[in-house]
């Protein structure tokens, strides 16, 4: 590749994955008070991705830059970000306000413009809206390729060849840079970050910005009337043998 | 308005998908226009006359399309949008659709709807968040509504009509992208498909093993003629590839029957697999958590209820 990568990884915090999620009284939302928050597992498999594309391709990666929008406990996430191997960062404040997809992209647009990226790598999705949005959509505000649901990347030559996650199977693509890749969850698995390294990311540039630092109108487009329970199962019944249980799945017509 | 629903075909067979999405598109009540992309997209387009119920066909057999790549579909629908009355555009949420949908979105500044599970109105719709643990029912503001469906919530429409729906041609502005489709490896396996399996057998950390969950799961999954899941804690302990994980941060998946064996039922892992029609579940712990989803539970060791199980099915 003769061009040097800028490579941009976009992470978000998330409500940690283990957690179940309640509903607040109003039913307007999430409870999020007292609530253990991580890294969206997606967005710790780019981070890791572009780390290991770095300790691959040493002198082909000029840096790696990592940008999250949130309130300001957003920054731990950076923080292991730049413990793992990221070498930058800016923290977009957003307080409580929840911005969507489309407005995400918009101000991503702005941060991969003045960073000069051009390869970014985000999750396919964040566990908490699940949208799956945000990278299709910048890829399509910068009209750039995009490698969505990526299994594996590899940097051949001045290309990079995407294998990608699709119904019944996979597929590659490839593509030059400027290019989107989002991540699966088979692309790796993510290093812990270790304590030394937590201390030593203290010292690796934070930059600190808030929503209104950049030119993009943040109102929200989907209006939320309801946040509600999936309906409940039903309790059911406990079998006391294979018999029994071969007999009711017949009832049930399951078998 | 009319609606603008995207249909898939592979060769001249519409995927069920796109007809799960057919119906939700008709749901909206205003007149229904599909769209096909592709060569092959006349041939696919004249199934459609067996759907109820729309209003015409648009087809390109352009070749770009080929191989459904978004750059190039992304920029055809919403030319077709930006320049018609449509008020709605519906996708299935699939592979295609996911990929599709955002950059849709993006060109035209529109926030999609995505991944929908019930119309309540033409511009309001209930949607799963955090893997389903929560449902939010949203109303877009958006001059013009994009949608992606998920097709367990919508029953696919009929192919019983005889209609001969008008179909024209249309040719999009396709600017070139530095990006190439390059091969796939679609999955030949014998078994059902995961998220399309009509039966799943899933096996979590009880098996123990690589061997076991090889000697147990996959036998009574045959006889089943069932697609085979396993838990996050099953692929990290190495006993499946990862592409069979059903959970949260996996697949999500929603059988008429599902049958999970040695499974504790993290929260992570009911994610994936709660919507499904009927749950067994087969573990030694009773107090185990997946007993709460279950609509049939056995208490007892998987080593010697999964074998009589097999057994007896195959009766």
């Amino acid at each position: 590749m003769s061009t040097k990568l800028n490579i941009l990884v976009p992470v978000k915090r998330v409500i940690d994955f283990a957690l179940k999620p309640r509903i607040n009284k109003a039913g307007t939302g999430i409870e999020k008070t007292g609530v253990k928050f991580s890294i969206n597992p997606f967005c710790d498999i780019a981070v890791e991705e572009a780390v290991r594309i770095k300790e691959a391709h040493k002198s082909l990666v000029n840096k790696i830059h990592v940008v999250s929008i949130g309130p300001t406990k957003a920054q731990d996430v950076l923080r292991q970000s730049l413990a793992k191997g990221a070498d930058s960062s800016t923290h977009i404040d957003s307080g409580e306000q929840e911005v969507e997809p489309l407005n995400v992209a918009k101000i991503l647009k702005q941060v991969a413009e003045k960073n000069e990226s051009n390869l970014i790598i985000l999750g396919k999705q964040s566990i908490d809206d699940d949208s799956n949005n945000t990278g299709q959509m910048l890829a399509g505000l910068l009209n750039w390729p995009q490698a969505t649901n990526a299994a594996k990347v590899e940097i051949k030559d001045d290309e990079v060849y995407v294998t990608r996650e699709i119904d019944g199977g996979e597929e590659t693509v490839k593509s030059k840079l400027p290019l989107i890749i989002t991540t699966d969850l088979r692309l790796n698995e993510p290093r812990f970050a270790s304590l030394p390294n937590m201390m030593k990311a203290k010292k690796k540039p934070l930059e600190k910005l808030k929503l209104k630092d950049f030119d993009v109108d943040l109102s929200a487009r989907l209006e939320v009337l309801k946040v509600e329970e999936p309906a409940a199962r039903e309790a059911g019944i406990k079998v006391g043998s294979v018999d029994e249980l071969v007999a009711k799945l017949k009832d049930l017509k399951a078998i | 308005g009319s609606t603008l629903a995207f249909v898939e075909a592979n060769g001249s067979e519409i995927s069920s998908a796109s007809l799960s999405a057919l119906n939700a598109a008709k749901q909206l009540g205003n007149p229904v226009v599909a769209v096909l992309l592709g060569s092959g997209s006349k041939s696919a387009a004249s199934q459609l006359n067996k759907v109820e119920g729309l209003s015409k066909i648009l087809v390109s057999e352009d070749s770009q399309f080929d191989h459904q790549l978004p750059e190039y579909i992304a920029p055809a629908i919403s030319q077709l949008i930006s320049n018609n009355d449509y008020s709605h555009f519906v996708t299935s949420a699939t592979a295609v659709g996911k990929n599709v949908l955002p950059r849709v979105g993006a060109l035209l500044d529109v926030q999609p709807v995505n991944d929908i599970i019930k119309v309540e109105d033409p511009t309001t719709f209930k949607r799963p968040i955090y893997a389903g643990n929560a449902i939010v029912t949203v109303k877009s503001n958006d001059a013009k509504i994009l949608l992606s469906t998920r097709s367990t919530a919508f029953e696919a429409v009929p192919l019983t009509a005889s209609e001969s729906y008008p179909v024209e041609e249309f040719t999009p502005t396709l600017e070139k992208l530095p990006v190439e489709w390059v091969s796939e490896n679609l999955v030949k396996s014998e078994r059902p498909e995961l998220t399309s399996a009509k039966i799943v057998v899933s096996g979590g950390r009880g098996l123990k093993s690589k061997e076991n969950f090889d000697k147990y799961i996959f036998p009574l999954a045959d006889a089943l003629h069932a697609g085979v899941g396993a838990t996050r804690a099953a692929v990290d302990a190495g006993y499946v590839d990862n592409s069979l994980q059903v959970g949260q941060t996996g697949k999500v998946v929603a059988p008429d029957l599902y049958i999970a064996v040695g499974i504790s039922g993290a929260i992570q892992h009911l994610a994936g697999m709660k919507d499904s029609k009927t749950i067994v579940a087969i573990n030694k712990d009773e107090e185990a958590p997946i007993f709460n989803v279950a609509d049939l539970g056995l208490v007892g060791d998987l080593f010697e209820v999964v074998p009589e199980l097999t057994e007896k099915v195959k009766a």
